[in-house]
């Protein structure tokens, strides 16, 4: 399963990840973190969804995004020569 | 990490672990990553020698881990050339603002260019001071309000912005100049190929490698982040075009060598 | 060229060789008279060793690139007269603030504004106050003839490297133009390790290292001027000056650089003339020899100062006497060359006669 981690304390809540996110499953949040701003986050339940694409940690400027993708399942007798 | 799955992306080590000093929406952080990454591909981190300048980036040696002296306003070229005629085998860049680069800096940017010095230049450029609170810059666009022109600039009274790479192309020093934006994913996926490029220009010997990053300042605009990336796309590119104005690698019938690229 | 070879040379010529013999590998410059002998020379010289010269598009990229070059622990210098070292001033205050072993080389000339391209002494507050913004100080060498200017610009270095300080040479368009035997020392080259724990040279096998003068945090700044105040304290120690003649002087005429020599020509005559009149130099302008000189108070003993500028050490000197004696003061005025003669009838006026 794809996924991202957004490290909270880090997000300053521009919500520019908002807007890149292809399955728009980024959504900022009603907490606010130790730096006062609301964060994003991505509701319990969609992280399924993630592609892993990055667009979001691509443009975050903050570098709060870490992005995990699903590995591609080898091939069939594929050469690993 | 599980089983079935692959970084796919993080924090270059490069990068310090610490938050930054940067209000939200501001792209300094997206064009530091970008040098940090590349830095780091490109085996440069222990031969790199940074300039920083004055302005919001200036303690921009708190988030790049790597050797850096701090310049005077506008000097970062000049200090550049310093430390790359005296170690010529380092990495050697400077990162500066559009006040720094394009107001009080332009005969070091200008004569570091023509003298074609072995380094590469970071130019943010988001059209306004934004460390001292939202002046006007030699960047700022006709129209834009600023605190000293509350009016809105005035091309009569204040001139005309000055678009730095296409002033940098035309002279004999530079070998790679390009401008890009940060406003959306695939312009700063670009903004990282022509950072490459003005890096290779240098460690190949080849001359002076400059790229024009243009940047948000929501805080100074005030507006949203996401408005201000709209800005860029609406009122930036259209007057700054995107592209790549000069490139000593390419052969000058490939496409390198045009220039006005697409891209909002 | 060999070691302890006697050439004839210029004293801008004799401090471009006291330089290379130093192991000076970067030199950046801008063209202003009366200095131009440096930076053509060193445009050939320093090349040829392997070394860089840039002529810079103004005294104020020339200085920042001293910046850039002395960040990475190489020995560079800079020269330049008068208006061009205004210029300067903002790298250099900066080269002070990040504690970077630069060499600037002030050749005077008159001012204010353009003044003339004449000797001068006018630049002796500049050089000695700090000359910039901010509190810090310069080490300042003052030599009186050419051979003085080699020898001093090829320690200058090592005292930049001993303290991680600017050291400026100030000279004057007469030191600068007169042609004079220079013997020449062996060449020196930098110990490669002087400044293996400071200076930038990529993070290999250690941290990043940051050369800066910015200092934000609460009391962070007061911390760094309490070392730099130390340290100018410390550099105390390098302090030096030439007595001649002072033993049973009456009068003590204080003066540096070429019109100390001067003076000492117009001393030589006055003294086969019966007249018990002494020079006290001062090679270090900063730190000024203020001890040697209050030592030479006497009962009855007069001091004049003298000066191509409308009184500019002679501050120093007062201040050094301490209230116990006081110090006439002549000037000659910027723009005029002076000779022996000149200095008889302020001499005699000053001994009471």
């Amino acid at each position: 399963m794809s996924r991202i981690e957004i490290r909270e304390d880090r997000c300053k809540g521009c919500l520019l990840c908002t807007t890149v996110c292809p399955k728009e499953i980024i959504k900022q949040a009603d907490r606010f973190n130790q730096h006062g701003y609301k964060p994003a986050e991505v509701p319990a339940g969609d992280m399924k969804k993630c592609t892993g694409c990055a667009s979001c940690a691509t443009i975050c400027p903050d570098v709060a995004i870490t992005v995990y993708k699903t590995k591609k399942k080898a091939k069939k007798g594929a050469s690993h020569g | 990490m599980y089983q079935d799955e692959e970084l796919v992306f993080s924090c270059p080590q490069v990068v310090a672990d610490r938050p930054t000093h940067y209000c939200p929406g501001c792209h300094h952080g997206v064009a530091h990553r970008l040098v940090g990454e590349l830095l780091e591909e490109m085996g440069l981190v222990e031969k790199t020698i940074m300039v920083t300048a004055i302005g919001c980036s200036v303690f921009l040696y708190n988030y790049l881990l790597v050797d850096a002296v701090e310049a005077p306003h506008g000097r970062a070229p000049a200090v550049a050339t310093g430390v790359k005629r005296a170690k010529p085998d380092k990495f050697v860049f400077t990162y500066q603002g559009d006040g720094d680069l394009a107001s009080i800096g332009m005969a070091e940017i200008m004569h570091c260019a023509n003298r074609g010095e072995r380094v590469s230049v970071v130019f943010v450029n988001n059209t306004v001071y934004g460390m001292t609170g939202g002046q006007m810059a030699p960047t700022t666009l006709i129209g834009q309000k600023t605190t000293t022109c509350p009016g809105g600039r005035c091309a009569e009274r204040e001139g005309m912005p000055i678009k730095m790479a296409e002033i940098i192309a035309s002279l004999g020093g530079s070998a790679y100049v390009a401008r890009t934006a940060l406003n959306n994913v695939k312009n700063i996926n670009k903004t990282k190929k022509c950072l490459r490029k003005a890096f290779e220009v240098q460690t190949s010997g080849l001359g002076f490698g400059f790229v024009e990053v243009l940047s948000a300042c929501p805080t100074n605009w005030k507006m949203s982040a996401i408005k201000a990336n709209e800005r860029i796309a609406n009122e930036m590119i259209p007057y700054f075009p995107l592209g790549v104005f000069k490139d000593a690698t390419a052969d000058v019938t490939g496409e390198a060598a045009g220039k006005g690229e697409e891209g909002k | 060229m060999a070691s302890g070879d006697k050439l004839f040379l210029k004293g801008n010529e004799a401090i471009a060789r006291g330089a290379l013999a130093a192991g000076c590998q970067c030199f950046f410059g801008y063209p202003i008279t009366p200095q131009n002998d440096i930076p053509e020379y060193l445009s050939k010289a320093l090349p040829d060793r392997g070394g860089a010269f840039v002529q810079a598009e103004s005294e104020v990229a020339a200085a920042n690139m001293l910046l850039g070059a002395t960040a990475c622990g190489v020995r560079a210098m800079t020269s330049s007269s008068s208006p061009g070292i205004s210029l300067k001033q903002e790298a250099i205050s900066y080269m002070a603030g990040s504690e970077l072993p630069a060499i600037i080389v002030n050749m005077n000339r008159g001012g204010p504004g353009l003044g003339d391209i004449g000797p001068s002494q006018g630049d002796y507050f500049q050089s000695t106050r700090g000359g910039g913004h901010g509190d810090y100080r310069l080490l300042v060498l003052a030599p009186a003839t050419c051979q003085e200017a080699y020898d001093l610009t090829r320690e200058s270095f090592d005292l930049a490297f001993q303290y991680r300080n600017p050291v400026m040479i100030l000279g004057d368009a007469i030191l600068g133009q007169m042609k004079e035997p220079v013997l020449t020392a062996p060449d020196r080259p930098a110990d490669p390790a002087e400044a293996r724990d400071w200076s930038l040279d990529g993070a290999v096998g250690r941290g990043p290292r940051l050369l800066k003068s910015l200092f934000l945090q609460d009391g962070a700044l007061a911390d760094q001027n309490r070392m730099l105040q130390a340290k100018y304290e410390a550099m105390r120690a390098e302090v030096r000056w030439e007595c001649f003649e002072t033993e049973d002087a009456e009068l003590v005429v204080c003066a540096y650089g070429t019109i100390a020599r001067i003076a000492k020509s117009a001393i030589r005559k006055l003294r086969k003339k019966g007249l018990k009149v002494g020079l006290f130099r001062p090679i270090t302008l900063y730190p000024f020899p203020s001890e040697a000189l209050a030592k030479l108070v006497k009962p009855g003993r007069k001091f004049l100062t003298v000066e191509q500028n409308l009184g500019q050490m002679v501050e120093d000197v007062r201040l050094s006497l301490c209230g116990l004696a006081t110090s006439e003061f002549f000037s000659i005025y910027p723009g005029n060359l002076p000779v022996p003669d000149d200095f008889d009838e302020p001499i005699a006026r000053a001994l009471g006669l």
